[in-house]
């Protein structure tokens, strides 16, 4: 080959050679760290790895200082098996099963490149559970985007929408929740977060780690190409600057096929007790599993750079480690077990190649056709990244947008029937209240056929063992605008309104995941955002007692100076001991009466009737108190386990008039109700006040309930009767709306409810 | 034969997704499960075939056409051809049409989107080996799911079918995908080889499916090898 290969004794003998270390997103002082730690300047090979593994994406050199609050302020819990720092926490869910999950976000790439910005998204976070020794049971995708009808949201959320559909649709993994908020923020910066769901016996949990001198590194899985080179680096933590390069060839290319055929052949080779350690490759590709595998292990490796099996031969050996070609795994494996390994490999036809052995020198050693052209202590690559304690400061703006209400003289409310009559079809078809049928029916949401609940519903819930029906809850939330306006509550909202979900469905919340997504960490304001609402979620979590069992930061979701909304997506999971006792949002009998459980005052900063009729954000978010919210969670739970509920919805964003428009458009049912006497009607409808849910119960049932709500000391109001023929039509029939009946038939609710999207985006079905 | 002693095969290809799922709704029915892969030549002396939904090595090159070479199906249609009972449900429905089972071909949905929703269809045809506990003209709901399950043939081949009775069943109210003349199901001329673009093994279960209509499927094959054994 007439290429130069850099080799490390070459490095040793030329340290005057300037290295490209700006092109790869390193920093002066960072690269000066490398020459000190190496005591010479580095390969090529070796500035590449550094760069990847040094990445804001992989060393969380930014957000870590304040992450460390997850850990130390975790909540005594018996649940968790395996906490922060693996590629994915795990969860006792009782009877011997375990559940792990994960949110990771795909934000960068699926702006430029949303199909497969979003479908390796989806496969990145499945094979992070897979490395667990978990089966992939389900996913769900907390999606933001700029405005509907803005154009770049035509070109981006039709390709995400297909990208999240075509890999987890190919791969047999229900789809059964998730998001789709818009906003004018994300106009540039679409948010592609995706979670995934796994479920395995306790026996089975594998890590991520090389132990035992003389075991076999094998790779596994598609061959090396080159996509996604520098995908962590110079991607996913730098801000889009107008006129810059398109950067498209840094979206890795997915093959949801591959993946399938790699899910079965890791859980195959995982029960024949066949491996050691094992650690997928996703961001920073071949050099993060080999330096986090060797850091985590004996602590020292050796590899044949030249033996990974390439789509491109071209391709150099900077490429080859940097590259973050899709579904790959390297699995740590004992000489004795590799004829076997390797045949189960054969078996699923998955290539699978030794490349290195794990050495006790606690170098990571790699070569290239007999150049040893990395040589580094694998701790300072994976873990001994820079840590940055970035300055942050109150925005100078925090002060006059929280003094900004919106108080009824300042924002125009409905006070006649007709009026408010007329917001109630304005938000029902708003398009972040509007029935998100035309994203949900592109995802395949029964495969596996465990799923018990999915979108619409509160959580997506799916039966984890078909014997005694053990199954697991998850939603994932989070309101931006709450955020924006005091990131510390903001963050407490979103943790509330996905425990709550959880609860709602009748499980009991027992673990956080988390998907931190803001906008340039080098800017002190966003910095502070970023700081108040991991405080947040840190104290939040410690109050309700479920601890964060791992997650994932995205920085500079900004176009220039203008950042996303913070955006901390919070991802709650529950445990339920028999899924058939499962509370849905439809109710299904005349007579049963309706309840809000919680207490409605006037909140209407950060609520999405202020953004859809006003545009208008400012005020304080509505207060949060978690022990009323564990207290809400108890009744809905006890509810669930003693049957006393038929139907429950939470109720957030667009108050308890589109908690209970959805209710009625599930079960296509009407029902009459009356504003409580204390309470205006227009703050009754689309008040967000926190820690409240909508709930049906049987007559027969009224009495227990109420009683188990005041022993609780907990405020339970009834607000109506299902009754189908409350008007000529099924209608939803409000009493005494400023003296007067408002009706609302169903049959018009739905017009515009599940109107909304086809008239943007097209149609699907029909 | 017993209903109970009944065996069913469910053949994995690499790419098949909805095989546990095939699998239970055998099981559900009352039969016993056997899986069958498809490198094999070996049908395992089973009653009756489900080629599962999912995408067989990927739908590359096009839906079911590398899995007809598999070497299971072969066995498949040397079998089917003596009278073995096969379902094709989805990508199973695709590849009994490359296979020339069963006329026809399923092509990428009008609307370009893949779809999931709950599917009313209309059974028209209660004589097949896989319909024969049906009403004629009941109507079931089961989900759908499909990228590319637009039913197209010519229409002479539309007309021999429906002439023959051999449309087993069709989509109603909406027609999801395009197909010709709303049609969701067909079968041979013989009645033991349907291919449905629906999903009845995602219909087994009130907790999990929209409706258990699909059990149907499954029982009526069973019924139809009782008959077949008592004959």
């Amino acid at each position: 080959m007439s290429r130069h290969v850099d080799t490390v004794s070459n490095a040793a003998a030329t340290p005057e050679v300037e290295q490209p270390f700006a092109e790869l997103g390193v920093k002066p002082d960072e690269y000066a760290r490398i020459r000190e730690i190496l005591d010479r300047r580095p390969t090529n090979s070796e500035l590449a790895m550094y760069s990847v593994m040094w990445s804001e994406h992989c060393s969380y050199k930014s957000s870590k200082v304040h992450l460390r609050q997850f850990g130390d302020k975790k909540p005594a819990s018996d649940a968790m098996l395996v906490g922060i720092g693996e590629n994915a926490g795990v969860v006792d869910i009782g009877d011997g099963w375990a559940v792990t999950f994960k949110v990771e976000s795909h934000n960068h790439p699926s702006f430029v490149e949303p199909y497969q910005g979003a479908a390796t998204g989806v496969g990145g976070i499945v094979r992070d559970i897979l490395s667990m020794g978990a089966r992939p049971v389900a996913v769900m995708d907390p999606l933001r985007f700029g405005p509907a009808d803005a154009p770049d949201t035509a070109r981006v959320l039709p390709g995400i929408i297909a990208g999240v559909g075509g890999y987890g649709n190919c791969l047999g993994l229900p789809n059964i929740g998730g998001e789709i908020v818009f906003d004018p923020t994300y106009l540039g910066n679409p948010l592609v977060n995706a979670l995934c769901v796994g479920t395995m016996k306790h026996e089975d949990i594998h890590l991520a780690k090389a132990s035992g001198i003389g075991n076999l590194v094998i790779l596994f899985g598609a061959a090396t190409g080159g996509d996604g080179i520098g995908g962590v680096s110079v991607l996913a933590s730098e801000t889009f600057e107008d006129g810059g390069p398109a950067k498209r060839p840094s979206v890795q290319v997915g093959d949801p096929f591959m993946e399938k055929l790699l899910i079965e052949c890791t859980l195959e080779v995982l029960h024949a007790g066949l491996v050691e350690g094992i650690q997928d490759l996703g961001g920073a590709g071949i050099s993060c599993a080999t330096s986090e595998l060797a850091s985590n292990g004996t602590g020292g490796m050796h590899v044949y750079l030249e033996r990974v099996p390439l789509r491109d031969a071209t391709l150099t050996p900077e490429e080859i480690l940097m590259s973050e070609s899709q579904e790959r795994m390297c699995a740590i494996v004992p000489p004795e077990n590799a004829e076997k390994f390797l045949d189960i490999c054969k078996k699923w036809d998955v290539v699978a190649t030794v490349i290195g052995e794990v050495t006790d020198t606690g170098r990571l050693i790699i070569e290239w056709h007999g150049d040893v052209i990395v040589d580094v202590p694998p701790r300072t690559v994976a873990h001994d990244g820079p840590v940055y304690e970035r300055p942050y400061h109150r925005p100078s703006w925090q002060d006059a947008l929280q003094a900004d209400a919106p108080t009824a003289d300042k924002l125009k409310r409905p006070a006649t029937a007709a009026e408010l009559r007329d917001t109630i079809l304005t938000m029902t078809a708003a398009p972040n209240l509007a029935s998100k049928r035309w994203v949900t029916d592109q995802y395949d949401r029964y495969v596996l056929g465990n799923t018990v609940l999915s979108q619409p519903e509160d959580s997506g819930m799916v039966r984890v063992d078909e014997e005694t029906g053990r199954g697991v809850a998850v939603s994932t939330d989070c309101n931006g605008r709450f955020a924006k306006l005091d990131p510390y509550n903001g963050a407490k909202l979103a943790l509330a309104e996905a425990y709550r979900n959880v609860s709602t469905t009748g499980a009991v919340p027992l673990a956080v995941t988390n998907c931190l997504n803001f906008g340039s960490p080098e800017d002190p304001e966003v910095m502070w955002q970023f700081s108040e609402a991991v405080r947040g979620l840190a104290d939040g979590c410690l109050e309700l007692g479920t601890p964060v069992t791992g997650g994932n930061v995205s920085f500079y979701n900004q176009t220039g100076d203008v950042a996303i909304l913070p955006t901390p997506v919070v991802g709650v999971l529950g445990v339920i001991d028999d899924v058939e006792r499962r509370t849905a949002m439809s109710w299904a009998e005349d007579g049963d009466l309706i309840y809000v459980l919680g207490e409605t005052g006037d909140d209407f900063a950060g609520s999405e009737w202020a953004h859809e009729v006003h545009q208008h954000l400012g005020g304080l978010p509505p207060q949060i108190d978690l022990m009323r919210e564990q207290a809400l969670s108890q009744i809905l739970v006890a509810c669930s386990r003693d049957g006393l509920i038929n139907a429950a919805h939470d109720v957030s964003e667009g108050g308890i008039m589109q908690s209970l428009v959805e209710m009625a458009l599930r079960s296509g049912r009407g029902a009459r109700i009356w504003v409580p006497d204390n309470l205006d009607p227009f703050v009754f409808a689309y008040s967000e006040s926190a820690t409240r849910a909508v709930v049906v119960v049987a007559r027969s049932e009224e009495q227990r309930f109420t009683d188990m709500c005041g022993a609780r000391n907990f405020a339970a109001t009834r607000i109506g009767v299902v009754d189908s023929e409350a008007a000529d039509v099924p209608a939803l029939v409000l009493d005494n709306a400023y003296g007067e009946a408002i009706t609302l038939p169903i049959a018009e609710l739905a017009d515009k409810h599940f109107g909304t999207l086809p008239a943007i985006f097209g149609p699907t079905v029909g | 034969m017993s209903a109970q002693g009944a065996r069913i095969g469910v053949v994995t290809f690499p790419g098949s997704l909805d095989d546990r799922d095939a699998a239970r709704a055998v099981r559900l029915a009352g039969a016993e499960p056997v899986a069958l892969w498809h490198a094999d030549h070996d049908l395992k002396s089973v009653d009756a075939v489900v080629l599962p939904g999912g995408f067989s090595y990927g739908d590359y090159l096009r839906c079911g056409a590398i899995a007809r070479f598999a070497p299971v199906m072969q066995e498949i249609i040397a079998a089917a051809n003596q009278g073995l009972p096969v379902l094709g449900i989805c990508n199973g429905f695709q590849i009994l049409c490359e296979s020339h089972l069963l006329p026809g071909a399923l092509i990428r949905n009008d609307h370009r989107h893949f779809v999931c929703r709950d599917q009313a269809l209309q059974i028209t045809n209660n004589t097949s080996m896989w319909t024969s506990d049906f009403e004629l003209n009941e109507e079931i709901v089961v989900p759908l799911k499909n990228g590319e399950g637009g039913y197209v043939a010519s229409d002479a081949v539309l007309d021999e079918l429906e002439g023959e009775g051999r449309v087993i069943a069709r989509y109603l109210g909406v027609n999801p995908n395009g197909s010709y003349r709303d049609i969701a199901g067909i079968t041979n001329a013989r009645g033991n080889v349907v291919g449905l673009m629906p999903h009845p093994e995602h219909a087994v279960e009130p907790l999990t499916g929209p409706t258990t209509d699909g059990l149907g499927f499954f029982t009526s094959v069973l019924s139809s090898l009782l008959q077949g054994a008592a004959r």
